[in-house]
This record gives structure tokens, C-alpha cells and sequence, in this order.
């Protein structure tokens, strides 16, 4: 994989006390976006205001569009255009963005959107938005979610988020939580040089020779620079290797295929987990995001009543990591699954378990992050 | 035998998408045809420009252009337009948007690329309905006209998008119709100089659906005369009454001034 190191212009190497939607902020422009449009939306605002400040003293476009729709597809032609683009919202505010989403799939725009979950219309805690970040938009398509749980992963992560999105010509939605968001803990930012980034591939074809959407079975193609001869059509209508518009069965289901299948493929490089008390654990805690931190307290209460319990740590929730869900159900009795909101991650846990072992679900929807106690709680309830 | 003449101006198509998909007697070939005529006047190439069209008949008339090409959302024609300026200024961004895409559900992306005087050029063809999805009432289409979802007849004011686009802060506002073949040549030309948001309305007709359900006719030559029937233009002013200057369309180079242009929400860029 072809990658370069980071601007020692853009990243802010040291030791840092931040807050988490500035700590994102920072992983974006250490990654080398150049443009954002954004709208205002709490608690997300903090992204967009440090954006503003910081865009302009590293050459990069900064814009408050009239609504989200605005944002997000300036976005996705001002990466076209060949800009690293983002855009952050919060839960309300993704809705409104689905749509400009679905086009960023099927034109393989490489975007990247921060959706700040929040719930009750303010700024409670929430994970409610799981299933819209694979589902939301129309059309088919796969989503690559990350899931940072702490103010260093919304610096890593984003990083990360970036070069999934030029790697894969793919949107990437990294799922914030007020939790993480709205939080201060310490950031290290590395040096320039520790930074290893992935830029998209342009084409080295002739403007006669270039075709937009050829590609690999499971690759993604190479861009054309944009008002340079190569007049490609960039359709949310289904296309073929042409970009032409094309309705031919055979092309759709090429289609189709290719920009689901580049992901669902290439799932095992993508999917990240990390391991916590689990070589010896009789019981898994299954979490993603902010979870992941009582989690993990919880896990070390257990042991200390003599429970053996360890945690899976999703670091991304879509692609589904489901070799590591498995292989840890294979060798527990039983799995927990930890999410707030009314228990929706945990179908695709169950699914990937597949009866291996039973599984039970802790769920929390009431606006506020579980306390280890409470999942302590849940866990020994269950096992009684 | 007489040698088959070549329009020279293919050279601005692709020729794989030809023939164009619009109806028999449809406007949007003209518009199509009038811009590959702007675009020899003024020596400006598709290839070095992108092209936007969202979703509807309009919208398929860049399809047909050598350009890089943004395509099939309804509305959001200028919010990719304004990704695009920020990015890469230096390009050309023209817009072929009919007027649902353009006031109705783009409406809000308009009027706030107007007020920020975004370098694009517009041209929208206004055929007074919502044509592709099969007839229905637009915010364009007069009032008291029969359409698929106005039976009864339509109940609601009528838009005018020049005054719309003025109001808003666009800095060059023309309307012609189809039928004003040279002065929507002359108005692109200026349009595509022209730094800064410039509006090209062009009223035309659609036999199949307007011209069928609202006029009775799907005859294009009975549709273009009554569109001119439905414009005016400052010769003809005079003879008309307030009243039926309120009710038609005036047909004007309306505005062409200079202002800074959108470079970004910052002073700072």
C-alpha cells in the first residue's frame, strides 16, 4: 500500500489536554483534509468552529452550508474535485444527510462524516444511531463505521476514517458519542513521521483510454483529475464502467457487486478489535465506543467476585468483525452484549455467535452511558 | 448525391449518447443546441468545465456534453457546484436544471448560492411543470392550471424565478424563451464570462405533459406560440396593462453587475 507521511505542518506533535471534538479536528488535519462543510448542530458544533479556525492556516476550504444537504454534497463534489472532504453532524442532523450519503457510495466519493450521537434532542449520551450508519440511505451499498471510545481514538481513528475513505473510495463515518465528544482527556499526537497516510490513486491512462468505473471484481478504480478531458458522469443512476447511465442487468449487478463487495471482501483488513482479559475469560463482554470503558471496569469487578470476564473491544462496528466475535464465542460460555440504546448491535452479535454460545443483551437507553456497577449488576443477575 | 452535413458543433458531444432521449418538439434539445452554440462563440470547452444537471428532463442535457459531469439528485445541482468552487475555482461549473429541481426542492441551495454570488452559470428551462415524473404542478406553473395533481385546477401563486434570483443577490439575470434562438445564445455567452452567479431562464414547452394537460395540446408549434403569448418583451411592454404584465412573464436581460465572488464562509481563505 502506497503511503506518505503526514505534514509536520498540520499535526500538532506533543502532549495535549483536549477536548474530544477538537481532538477529531486535529486526526483530520493530520490526515490531510483540506475541505469541510458542516451546520450547525449540538454537539457536534465544536468540530465545525475548530475547523474554521484551523482550515485556513493549512490552505484548506472551510464552509458553513445553508443545511446539511449542502454540506454533505459539497463534500462529496469537493472530493471528486480531489479534496480530503469531511463533514460532522449529530444524530438529527445524519438523518438529513442519508441522502447525500447514498450518492457518496455509489459514485465512490471518498468522504468522511463524524456523527455525534446524541438523543432526546440534546446532548444525552446515545448509540442509537448503530443501524442508520450501515442502513440510512437508500440503494445498496457497505458502510465502514469506526468507533473511537476515547479522546486519543477520535485523534487515531479519524486518522484511520481517512485513509479507509481514500484506500477504498468509500465514505467513513466515524460514530462519536457525546460521551467522548464533549469530554477532555490527554491526546499524544505523534511525530509527522509516525503518521503513515494512504492517498487515493489517480489514473496514469489517456483521457481516451480512461474508463471511470473499471475496476477489480472486489477493487476500486483509479480517478481522473476533474476539468482535464476525461468527462466522466458521476450518476447516483446505475452506471457502467463507462459511467454511462446504464440500466443493463448484467451492469447494475456488476455494480452493485463491485462496490459491496470491495468492502465485504476486504473485511478482514479493515476490521479491528482489541482484547481485554479474554485469554482466560469464561464470559465476553461484547462493546463498541464509549461502552467499551465500563465495560472494561466492570470486566475487572467480575474477576475480583471470582467471575472470569474479559471484553471485545469493536473498534469499528461496520464491516461487522465477525471472525473475532466468533472466536470469541468459541472459547467463552457465555457473551454479553453492552450498547446503549434498546439493543440493536446485538442481532449482528448473535447472528455472528450463531448458537456457539448463548448470548444476553445489556442495554441502556436512557440518556446516559452505563456505570461499570450496572453492568457488573446485569452480568451476575444473569448468571444466578 | 449532396454531402451529409455534420453539425461542427458535435464536437461538444459525446457521440456514443446520441441520439438524445427528449421528447418530439421538447425544448431541451434547443437549450442543449443553443449552449454547443455559446460554447463556439465564446471558444470555451465542455472538457475543461464541469456540468451539473440533478434529477428531470433538464437534467439530462450534460449527460449529452464532453464534460465532467455531476448527475441524478434531485435539488442539490448547486450544492455540489459550491463543493467544486471552493475546491477547484479555476473550473467552469455550468448548471442545466429544470425549474422543480431548481425552486422547489433546490430552492433553498438557490437562493442561498444567489446571496453568496457562487461563480456558477445556471441555465434553467422552465417548462412550467414537473415533466418527467409524468405532469405534475410545479411552483412555476400559472395559476388555475390543470396538471396530474392539480385536476381541480392549481390553487397556488406562481414563482418568478428572475425576480427570485435578483431578490437573493444573483449578479446577472436574463429570461428568453426557446423561441429567442439568438438572444439565448448571447445570454449563455454572457452567462458563461460573466464572474459570478449568473441566471439564464429559458421558458419552453412540453408537449407531453404541460402542453397536453394544461394547453390542450401536444403540438409544439401551438405550444411556442403560446409561450410567446405568455412572455413579453420590452418592446412590447407598453401595450400591455399592469395586470397582464403581472400575470406573464417579462422576457429581459434584467441585471448584469459585478461583486465579489463566494470563495469561501471565511474572509480568510
Amino acid at each position: 500500500m502506497p503511503t506518505v507521511h503526514a505534514d509536520p505542518n498540520r499535526v500538532k506533535t506533543g502532549v495535549h489536554f483536549m477536548l474530544g471534538n477538537y481532538a477529531l479536528v486535529e486526526g483530520a488535519i493530520s490526515a490531510g483534509c483540506d475541505f469541510f462543510g458542516g451546520y450547525p448542530i449540538t454537539p457536534a458544533n465544536e468540530i465545525s468552529e475548530m475547523m474554521s479556525k484551523r482550515l485556513p492556516q493549512v490552505g484548506g476550504k472551510f464552509m458553513q452550508g445553508e443545511d446539511e444537504l449542502c454540506s454533505i454534497y459539497a463534500c462529496a463534489s469537493a472530493a471528486i474535485s480531489g479534496a480530503k472532504a469531511m463533514t460532522a453532524t449529530a444524530s438529527a442532523g445524519f438523518n438529513y444527510m442519508q441522502e447525500g450519503l447514498g450518492y457518496c457510495y455509489t459514485v465512490e466519493a471518498p468522504i468522511v462524516i463524524a456523527d455525534v450521537q446524541r438523543c432526546r434532542g440534546e446532548n444525552y449520551a446515545s448509540q442509537a444511531d448503530v443501524m442508520q450508519m450501515r442502513w440510512g440511505a437508500s440503494g445498496d451499498y457497505e458502510a465502514i463505521v469506526v468507533c473511537p471510545a476515547s479522546v486519543q481514538e477520535l485523534y487515531d481513528y479519524t486518522v484511520w476514517a481517512f485513509n479507509l475513505a481514500e484506500e477504498y473510495r468509500n465514505p467513513v463515518i466515524i460514530m462519536s458519542e457525546t460521551t467522548i465528544a464533549l469530554m477532555r482527556e490527554r491526546l499524544d499526537i505523534p511525530e509527522a513521521n509516525d503518521l503513515r497516510l494512504y492517498n487515493r490513486r489517480y489514473t496514469s491512462c489517456t483521457p481516451q483510454q480512461y474508463r471511470p468505473f473499471a475496476a477489480p471484481e472486489f477493487g476500486c478504480p483509479d480517478m481522473a483529475p476533474l476539468g482535464k478531458g476525461y468527462h466522466t458522469i458521476y450518476s447516483l443512476n446505475p452506471h457502467n464502467e463507462d459511467g454511462g447511465i446504464d440500466w443493463d442487468p448484467d451492469e447494475f449487478e456488476r455494480l452493485y457487486r463491485r462496490i459491496t463487495g470491495k468492502i465485504r471482501e476486504n473485511s478482514q483488513k479493515i476490521c479491528r478489535t482489541e482484547r481485554y482479559l479474554l485469554d482466560d475469560a469464561e464470559i465476553a463482554l461484547i462493546a463498541y465506543g464509549s461502552e467499551t470503558r465500563p465495560a472494561k471496569e466492570a470486566a475487572q469487578m467480575l474477576r475480583e467476585d471470582g467471575i472470569k470476564a474479559g471484553v471485545l473491544k469493536l473498534c469499528n462496528v461496520w464491516p461487522v468483525p465477525e471472525a473475532a466475535i466468533r472466536e470469541t464465542a468459541e472459547n467463552v460460555g457465555k457473551v454479553f452484549t453492552v450498547e446503549m440504546n434498546i439493543g440493536k448491535y446485538a442481532g449482528e452479535i448473535e447472528r455472528c455467535v450463531n448458537g456457539v454460545c448463548p448470548v444476553s443483551r445489556i442495554t441502556k437507553n436512557l440518556g446516559t452511558i452505563h456505570t461499570p456497577a450496572e453492568i457488573w449488576q446485569a452480568v451476575k443477575e444473569d448468571l444466578k | 448525391m449532396s454531402e451529409l452535413k455534420i453539425n461542427p458543433n458535435r464536437r461538444f458531444l459525446r457521440p456514443e449518447k446520441l441520439p438524445h432521449f427528449f421528447c418530439s418538439g421538447c425544448g431541451c434539445g434547443q437549450v442543449l443546441n443553443y449552449f454547443c452554440q455559446a460554447l463556439d462563440a465564446t471558444g470555451m470547452q465542455p472538457e475543461e468545465m464541469v456540468t451539473i444537471g440533478g434529477v428531470g428532463c433538464t437534467a439530462r442535457i450534460p449527460i449529452y456534453l464532453k464534460s465532467d459531469t455531476f448527475h441524478g439528485v434531485h435539488g442539490r445541482t448547486l450544492a455540489w457546484a459550491t463543493g467544486v468552487k471552493l475546491h477547484k475555482p479555476e473550473i467552469p461549473v455550468v448548471i442545466f436544471a429544470g425549474d422543480g429541481d431548481l425552486v422547489s426542492i433546490g430552492g433553498n441551495h438557490f437562493i442561498h448560492a444567489c446571496r453568496r454570488n457562487l461563480d456558477v452559470t445556471v441555465i434553467v428551462v422552465n417548462n412550467l411543470n414537473f415533466a418527467m415524473t409524468g405532469g405534475q404542478v410545479a411552483p412555476t406553473t400559472p395559476e388555475g392550471s390543470h396538471t396530474m395533481t392539480t385536476p381541480y385546477g392549481s390553487a397556488e401563486p406562481r414563482f418568478d424565478i428572475c425576480r427570485l434570483a435578483m431578490a437573493a443577490g444573483a449578479t446577472h439575470v436574463e429570461r428568453w424563451t426557446t423561441s429567442h434562438a439568438a438572444q439565448c445564445v448571447a445570454a449563455m455567452g454572457r452567462a458563461l464570462k460573466h464572474k459570478g452567479f449568473s441566471l439564464i431562464e429559458i421558458v419552453s414547452q412540453c408537449p407531453t405533459h404541460f402542453g397536453r394537460y394544461a394547453l390542450g395540446s401536444g403540438d409544439p408549434q401551438r405550444l411556442i406560440q403560446w409561450i410567446r403569448d405568455y412572455t413579453y418583451t420590452e418592446a412590447e411592454e407598453s401595450k400591455l396593462t399592469e395586470q397582464e404584465k403581472e400575470e406573464k412573464l417579462k422576457c429581459a436581460k434584467f441585471i448584469e453587475i459585478s461583486k465579489p465572488v463566494y470563495q469561501g464562509t471565511n474572509e480568510m481563505n
